[in-house]
């Protein structure tokens, strides 16, 4: 007992330095997992989230995905709601960008109307699940501070870097997350949200990993535990598909309205 | 038994003492695996059905625990550019609070507006320093419409403001040391605002304060309350006994009976709560009384001229029996609080009987023991009060019809005002004004709404069935229906915000503040708000996740559980009248207390007829006779009713403590009556006539029974200085029962006793006047 009492508080000591002097690995590792998530064109993805509560009661949303990644900014998506019925027809558009905040804009059939959402509130959870938007955009080096804390074994027969993530933005929902990235193929197998008062939040764990165009891989189960309230959100992909012929202008505000 | 239990006791008194020491200290040991609960959970069974109702809403939604901070400026208006930046900088410092889920506060309102063809979703109050007058009357104005905010979060002349922060307490079984945490943060924000805010005072309600002060009460009586009544107790025996020693002996054996209980109690994995932390202040006044006894007798035995060792075996040979049944019948008593509905009672009930068994053992094993060694004196001039007694049985037998029946009607006419009393629990009244959470609970009365709250969940149990307009018009009635009710300071729900996000949409058009059209606008206007609202402002705490279920909380008046559960049942035959397929159900801790002093004062008054007949039954046993078995039904009875007729006066409400009360003081003020009836049987066996028989009673138990009484008195009368309600009430009521116990087995016990029992009229005038002499 002792013993572990004087190897916390010996790593609670030596881990603030530790942090501010990773050498530049942790923004070595984004960027490399940036890198190799590069030049995957255009998907599209078939989806079903399914949302549970402490008393065990369960929800499901299905919707569809439509991806374009832009070179040198984030990358532009659009999701469309098909389930439940109520809410069908509903397009959720959105822009990531690296540096300034993202735009997003929502298409209610019911009003045919297009309206924008608040960039600033980005924390909030999509579609009342245990994710939230920017859990979900896609992922920008400069939209965080990197530091590698460790090297760490994980999943089967993994090795990952165990990397804090500080997000940039100061709406964002986070103080921090911390990511497992196995050092083979730079994918994110698990993430760790930490609320704004630093207490661990929620867990998101990946798996069901699937190799497309030989080079990028896509987790097909997405699942987020809230360690505080208990419910937990599940993503699981049916169908995912690369150079679907899609281009820049299926991704406009003029487009959510045709969006089927 | 008990002649070999003697024998020890005097001849080996030594052994006897370290070996009992040993026993004690052994015990005593287990007090290390004790642990406080300060938890208001700790009065309810898991099962209990208003706690299902509660935790399956906690589950459903959110948890809805929280603690609420009330800013009070002494300018008298919130709407300035101090107050609402002091506001929006708590409101963020907030989130810092451990376990907390969301902070909702005049300047985080999600404020939602048409701009363009947008609909616009912010903050109320983004920039405090920068706001013009403009902004300033535009916040006020915006505030004083929105429902959610009016008479909760502001008051309607913006005088005082609320931020209200939600947490998510882990499900453990003991949160007392976060509860703790969570306080002592949130007090600790305050001190500092309240520093760089001078003219700005801060108080705290909610659940998670009157936990914490359920916990800090209840360990404050502890380490008061347990002290003073020691101290008070030793000078009191100094003084009746007129003997240091028998005090010091006496002290010996109430400080080792009390750490035996909580060392068994924490051996056998029981915990300590704000309900079973009375059981030390309990069992000592109760060993008390068996102590008395003994030390009584002997000093009588030696003043007979009998020897120290003589004296304590005589002693022990005039109380065992009676020390014994007095000790079972007070066990018995205790022992039906079981039968409690809440857990705490059944505890305490558990550990007072064993304190009370406990406290007769070392009575007759160690007690005597340390009084065959301690140079203990006969106790001074004591003569001098037998015939005091002597004197006050004949006075007794001459007015015996005037007493008899006058004493008859006055128990008669208070019998009946007791059932004047109403069961009635009002948990924010359960602390003293002394205390903080009582004041800030207090102030936020006075300037805001109540601080009770009960969470209304309504089921339609058809996933995405809250957008259908026909179960928001349902919703928006209801929340109308509410707001009339007289126990209602507040209520908003969800249809407000549906008529809001209709209106915004509608370029904020007053004409379009009604329900949405259809059901597939109305879920997308929800959609499209719940994914603009901001990190821990979601809709989460009111909407289920396959959004078939609404949870609306509305704010009720500090009020008690009869208000409570008559506004919950009038509810559900609105809901069953108006919308027949919505489940409606009702909880929070507030109406849990409500329920549970209904349910709890039905068990007991089953544990009182029980208690009433085993212990009658032990009596008919131990007296070995019916009639007298039958005739200690009065005096045994009656003074609960008595003293529930007098408490119509003092308070007329009756609650959890209270409900205890009967069955637990049955027990003590049966040893009264034993004591008495006893030392009359005794007599009559020896044939004295009916009169000489009760006057041989006064003199023989009459000081002992002064004496026991009085200590009872002063030591329930100590639990009045607990600023707990629970704890002060029961306290007061048990000693005002007790005390008229006395006066009944005094003034009315005798005339019945002469009147019912004198079928054997053979009065033996010599062997009247020659006990009489014996004892003068």
């Amino acid at each position: 007992m002792k013993l572990i009492t004087t190897l916390v508080t010996g790593l609670a000591l030596v881990a603030p330095f530790a942090m501010a002097d990773d050498g530049g690995r942790g923004l070595e590792i984004a960027n490399e997992r940036k890198a190799r998530d590069t030049g995957w064109g255009d998907s599209q993805a078939e989806m079903t989230m399914i949302l549970r509560n402490s008393q065990g009661e369960t929800s499901e949303r299905k919707m569809r995905l439509k991806s374009f990644e832009i070179q040198d900014d984030g990358d532009k998506g659009l999701t469309i709601f098909d389930e439940p019925k109520d809410v069908s027809g509903t397009a959720f558009l959105s822009f990531s960008h690296n540096t300034k905040p993202d735009d997003q804009w929502l298409y209610l059939p019911a009003l045919k109307r297009v309206k924008r959402i608040s960039s600033r509130n980005k924390s909030g959870p999509f579609m009342g699940s245990e994710f939230a938007y920017e859990d979900m955009g896609s992922f920008e080096p400069e939209k965080y501070e990197f530091t590698y804390l460790r090297d760490e074994p994980c999943g089967e027969n993994m090795t990952c870097f165990v990397v804090e993530s500080d997000p940039v933005d100061k709406f964002s929902g986070y103080t921090r997350q911390i990511n497992w990235i196995d050092t083979e193929h730079y994918r994110a197998i698990k993430t760790e949200f930490y609320d704004r008062k630093n207490t661990l939040l929620k867990t998101l764990e990946l798996s069901e990993w699937k190799l497309y165009k030989d080079t990028f891989w896509r987790a097909h189960q997405l699942d987020m535990q809230n360690h505080q309230n208990g419910k937990s959100t599940t993503i699981i992909t049916h169908s995912m598909e690369f150079d679907t012929g899609l281009s820049e202008s299926d991704f406009s505000q003029a487009s959510l309205k045709r969006a089927r | 038994m008990r002649q070999w239990v003697e024998k020890q006791a005097t001849e080996r008194a030594w052994i006897v003492i370290v070996a009992m020491i040993i026993a004690a200290l052994v015990a005593a040991a287990g007090a290390g695996n004790l642990y406080f609960r300060g938890d208001y959970k700790v009065f309810f069974e898991e099962g209990y059905g208003p706690l299902n109702d509660f935790e399956e809403m906690q589950k459903v939604f959110n948890k809805s625990d929280s603690i609420a901070v009330l800013v009070v400026p002494e300018s008298g208006n919130v709407i300035d550019e101090t107050v609402l930046t002091l506001i929006q900088e708590y409101t963020e410092e907030a989130w810092q609070t451990p376990f907390s889920s969301r902070v909702d506060s005049l300047t985080n309102y999600q404020n939602t507006w048409a701009e363009y063809d947008d609909m616009i979703v912010e903050d109320m109050v983004l920039y405090p320093e920068e706001l013009t007058e403009d902004d300033l009357s535009r916040i006020r104005e915006t505030a004083l419409a929105e429902p959610s905010l009016n008479g909760r979060i502001i008051s309607p002349d913006t005088d005082v403001s609320l931020i209200n922060i939600t947490l998510q307490l882990p499900d453990v079984t003991d949160n007392t040391a976060n509860v703790a945490s969570v306080m002592d943060f949130v007090r600790d924000l305050s001190a500092q605002f309240a520093e760089r805010y001078p003219d700005v005072a801060f108080y705290h309600t909610g659940i998670i304060p009157m936990n914490y002060s359920f916990a800090t009460e209840g360990q404050k009586d502890m380490s008061t309350l347990v002290p003073a009544m020691l101290l008070l107790i030793i000078v009191l025996l100094a003084v009746l006994l007129r003997s240091v020693l028998a005090m010091l002996a006496t002290v010996v054996v109430l400080v080792l009976t009390i750490v035996a209980t909580m060392g068994l109690a924490g051996w056998m994995g029981f915990f300590l709560s704000t309900g079973t932390i009375n059981v030390p202040i309990v069992v000592l006044t109760i060993a008390v009384a068996d102590c008395v006894h003994v030390v009584a007798t002997m000093q009588y035995g030696m003043k007979q001229g009998k020897s120290r060792k003589d004296a304590v075996r005589y002693s022990l040979e005039l109380n065992w029996m009676p020390i014994f049944i007095t000790s079972a019948t007070t066990a018995v008593g205790f022992l039906t609080l079981m039968m409690s509905e809440s857990p705490v009672f059944a505890d305490f009930g558990f550990l007072c009987a064993m304190g009370v068994m406990l406290a007769y053992v070392m009575s007759v094993t160690l007690f005597p023991a340390l009084l065959s060694v301690l140079p203990v004196g006969a106790g001074g001039r004591v003569d001098d009060k037998a015939p005091a007694m002597a004197h006050f049985g004949d006075f007794v037998i001459r007015h015996q019809t005037p007493l008899l029946w006058g004493g008859v009607a006055v128990v008669a006419v208070l019998s009946v005002l007791a059932m004047r009393n109403e069961i009635n629990d009002v948990a924010t009244e359960y602390f003293a004004e002394s205390t903080a959470y009582r004041q800030s609970v207090d102030k936020q009365a006075d300037t805001l709404s109540g601080s009770q709250s009960i969470d209304w969940a309504m089921y339609t149990d058809e996933a995405g069935g809250i957008s259908n307009p026909e179960f928001i018009a349902v919703m928006r009635d209801f929340t109308e229906w509410l707001e009339q009710q007289p126990e209602i300071d507040h209520v908003s729900g969800l249809s407000d915000t549906f008529m809001r996000l209709n209106k915004n949409m509608h370029a904020d058009d007053p004409d379009w503040y009604k329900i949405p059209g259809d059901r597939e606008l109305a879920a997308q206007y929800l959609l499209l708000y719940e994914m603009s609202l901001p990190y821990g402002l979601d809709l989460n705490n009111q909407v289920n996740v396959d959004k078939s279920a609404v949870r609306m909380t509305s704010i009720m008046k500090n009020l008690g559980s009869v208000e409570i559960i008559s506004l919950e049942n009038r509810a559900k035959d609105w809901m069953d009248a108006n919308a027949p397929g919505i489940r409606l159900t009702a909880a929070s801790p507030s109406v849990m207390f409500s329920h549970i002093g209904e349910t709890n004062m039905k068990s007991m008054i089953l544990s009182m007829m029980m208690a009433l007949v085993i212990i009658s039954g032990i009596l008919i046993f131990a007296l070995r006779s019916l009639r007298l078995g039958v005739i200690s039904l009065f005096p045994n009875i009656t003074p609960a009713l008595v003293g529930f007729g007098f408490w119509t006066f003092i308070s007329g409400e009756i609650n959890l403590g209270l409900s205890i009360v009967s069955s637990m003081t049955l027990g003590i003020i049966v040893d009264d009556t034993v004591h008495f009836l006893s030392k009359y049987k005794r007599a009559r066996m020896e044939g004295m006539t009916t009169e000489a028989a009760v006057r041989y009673s006064f003199i023989n138990v009459g000081r002992a029974l002064l004496i026991t009484t009085l200590v009872l008195v002063l030591g329930f009368s100590m639990l009045a200085f607990s600023a707990f309600r629970l704890n002060s009430d029961m306290g007061i009521a048990t000693s005002l029962i007790i005390l008229i116990a006395l006066i009944i087995d005094f003034l009315i016990l005798p005339p019945m006793l002469l009147w019912l029992d004198k079928d054997k009229p053979e009065a033996n005038t010599e062997e009247q006047t020659s006990l009489k002499g014996e004892h003068a």
